[in-house]
């Protein structure tokens, strides 16, 4: 079979300069639990990068670690830096990097339940200075986007359906007029052609916002479909980079995350002839 | 049958017999409702936005109004030390969240409700080494409160309000309407429900949990200036003035600790219906004195058929 290379990785990357890079961070838990044991990746500039693996595999730790959020969960970046647009995150507040534009869309959506759709856009612009005209004027831009949100305007948030939500957590994340959005598993709990819908306004928002994202998913098959690279995490760790194109096409990621032949989901560990790269350890 | 007669129908005849009376003892329970509707706005605002039990809410009402005589004293126009009183809140607001809350944020819930026993503390000494522990006096009429009363001949009968009554009852109508539409026009506003929501989520577009606390607790000063004020113009200002927060606990546990909606109908709940028992059942059946304890019991009742309160917050479930 046919491996990634390293060099390959390499070169689909450098085409662009990286918004985000993260290297080698280890996260810990309540000080004994440790997540993460060394995760290296970069997010080119106006690219989609997907983050993959199953459940537990630490893809929504490597999200928060990224926008600040873990201290709240009482977990801590022991090691290894984060970079956003030059600057080391962990010197800046969540509220700071989502001024400088980076930010969160949490996995299960967290709308704020009571407050009205068009109240949690609102939310959105909290850090923003640049008026009210300029913030109406992107309110109507997400209303383009999701014109469904536009009718669902005045609901309360915690009634409107599954996808909905999505959309408000997406449209809010908008609001804050980012340059990257961290996307926690869009496609959870949605019906498939919701999940496309949901895509193809990920794509959209990528090619005309210019905004890059990093997308956690465990929806192996959607994501490789607009990303244009991705990572694959197992037990804090990634196991296997390369382009989208590329890892669709790989044996080991047909076999184990896109059911396509072999006989249920094993592990990469499982798989004798692969071996760990160690290409970030310093 | 008799005790029966004097507990279901008596007091009903008697109301009807001199509604006049009923009158002024429905006005003099809103107007205590409307305070304690006010104090326990503070306590959930606070709440909603930090999760914190604000034991200090009682003594920041004793704290400012000391502030406000005070500053009186040492010779500063009324007019002008309502303001300065409200800086001093503000800075209050922002030693408690540089001191206490961010350094403690993320520890258990308990930690903090135990923090809030010491800023109690700390403010009981603080405002006695500045101000001295003597009891003072609310100036109300520098303040350009008007202190005389309107009386009313209904049913050719007699009530009597109180112009400062007055007052307090609008001044804390419009204050709680200035909030509400602060809460719900406003971006600070709209972030603080946000918090209320979703702590996280809130977290995760950036609102900064600074700001808001500030916010929270400079809104549970002007509050508690305000009831400082009113309060005290009734009763001096003492140390003792603190009971008066002890009074939005059966409002919150009516209303529900997150609801402002409950808050302020709780309130005027418990201040109309205090007064009415009193009145009509505890002075004439055991021998008054009721108020100490009836909201207490009554909100205890309420909550054996509602756990939720009457307007605890739905918690709206959805996949
Ligand atoms: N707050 C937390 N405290 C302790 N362990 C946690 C916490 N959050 C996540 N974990 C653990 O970290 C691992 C990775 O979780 P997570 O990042 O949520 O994975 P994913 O998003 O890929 O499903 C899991 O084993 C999970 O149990
Ligand atoms: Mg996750």
């Amino acid at each position: 079979m046919k491996m990634v290379t390293m060099s390959e990785a390499a070169a689909k990357t450098e085409a662009a300069k990286p918004i985000l890079s993260v290297n080698n961070i280890e996260v810990i838990y309540d000080h004994v639990i440790l997540v993460l044991k060394g995760v290296s990746l970069s997010v080119p500039a106006g690219g989609i990068t997907a983050l993959l693996g199953a459940n537990g595999a630490g893809k929504t730790t490597t999200l928060k670690a990224i926008s600040n959020l873990l201290h709240a969960e009482r977990g801590e970046v022991t090691k290894g830096t984060i970079v956003f647009e030059g600057d080391q995150v962990q010197a800046l507040s969540p509220n700071e990097l989502v001024r400088r534009g980076c930010i969160q869309v949490m996995e299960g959506r967290h709308c704020f339940g009571h407050l009205s759709v068009e109240d949690n856009l609102m939310t959105g612009a909290f850090t923003r200075r640049d008026g009210k005209a300029e913030i109406n004027r992107d309110l109507e831009m997400v209303y383009e986007y999701f014109p469904r949100l536009r009718v669902r305007r005045a609901s309360q948030a915690g009634y409107t359906s599954g996808g909905e939500q999505q959309m408000t957590a997406i449209g809010r994340a908008l609001m804050s007029r980012p340059k990257m959005i961290l996307l926690d598993e869009p496609s959870m709990g949605l019906a498939p052609q919701l999940v496309e819908e949901i895509f193809e306004i990920v794509k959209k928002l990528n090619e005309e916002q210019d905004v890059s994202f990093l997308l956690a998913e465990q929806n192996t098959n959607v994501a490789l479909r607009y990303a244009k690279y991705g990572y694959i995490l197992e037990s804090g760790r990634v196991v296997l980079d390369g382009a989208a194109e590329a890892l669709r096409t790989n044996e080991d990621v047909k076999e184990f995350y896109l059911g396509v032949g072999g006989e249920g989901r094993k592990s990469f560990r499982d798989v004798k002839h692969y071996k760990r790269r160690k290409r970030w350890l310093a | 049958m008799e005790l029966l007669n004097s507990i279901f129908i008596k007091p009903f005849q008697d109301m009807v017999a001199a509604p006049d009376f009923l009158l002024q003892v429905l006005w003099e329970g809103l107007v205590a409702g409307v305070l304690y509707a006010l104090i326990a706005l503070g306590f959930v605002l606070i709440y909603k936005s930090s999760r914190i039990f604000n034991f200090a809410q009682g003594i920041m009402v004793v704290f400012a109004a000391l502030t406000l005589v005070g500053l009186h004293e040492k010779g500063i126009p009324a007019l002008l030390a309502v303001p300065l009183t409200l800086v001093v809140m503000l800075i209050l607001a922002i030693a408690i969240e540089r001191v206490v809350l961010r350094p403690l944020v993320n520890q258990p819930d308990i930690i903090l409700f135990m923090a809030t026993i010491g800023i109690t503390l700390f403010l009981v000494g603080f405002g006695e080494l500045i101000f001295g522990g003597e009891n003072k006096v609310m100036i109300t009429e520098q303040l350009g409160i008007p202190t005389g009363s309107f009386t009313f001949e209904p049913f050719g009968g007699f009530v009597s309000i109180e112009q400062k009554d007055l007052t307090a009852v609008i001044g804390a109508v419009v204050l709680v309407a200035a909030l509400l539409v602060f809460l719900n026009k406003s971006k600070m506003g709209r972030a603080i429900r946000a918090l209320g929501d979703d702590h996280q989520a809130a977290l995760s577009v950036g609102i900064s949990l600074s700001t808001i606390w500030i916010l929270v607790w400079f809104i549970a000063g002007i509050i508690a200036l305000a009831t400082g004020i009113v309060w005290g113009a009734r009763a001096g200002v003492s140390f003792a003035l603190e009971v008066i927060a002890y009074k939005a606990l059966p409002v919150l546990m009516l209303g529900g600790l997150e609801s402002v909606l409950g808050a302020i109908i709780g309130g005027l709940a418990i201040g109309i219906l205090e007064k009415l028992f009193e009145i009509y059942w505890g002075q004439p059946l055991m021998g008054g004195n009721t108020e100490t304890w009836f909201a207490f019991v009554f909100a205890l009742i309420v909550l054996l058929f509602r756990p939720q309160g009457l307007f605890g917050e739905k918690i709206i479930e959805r996949v």
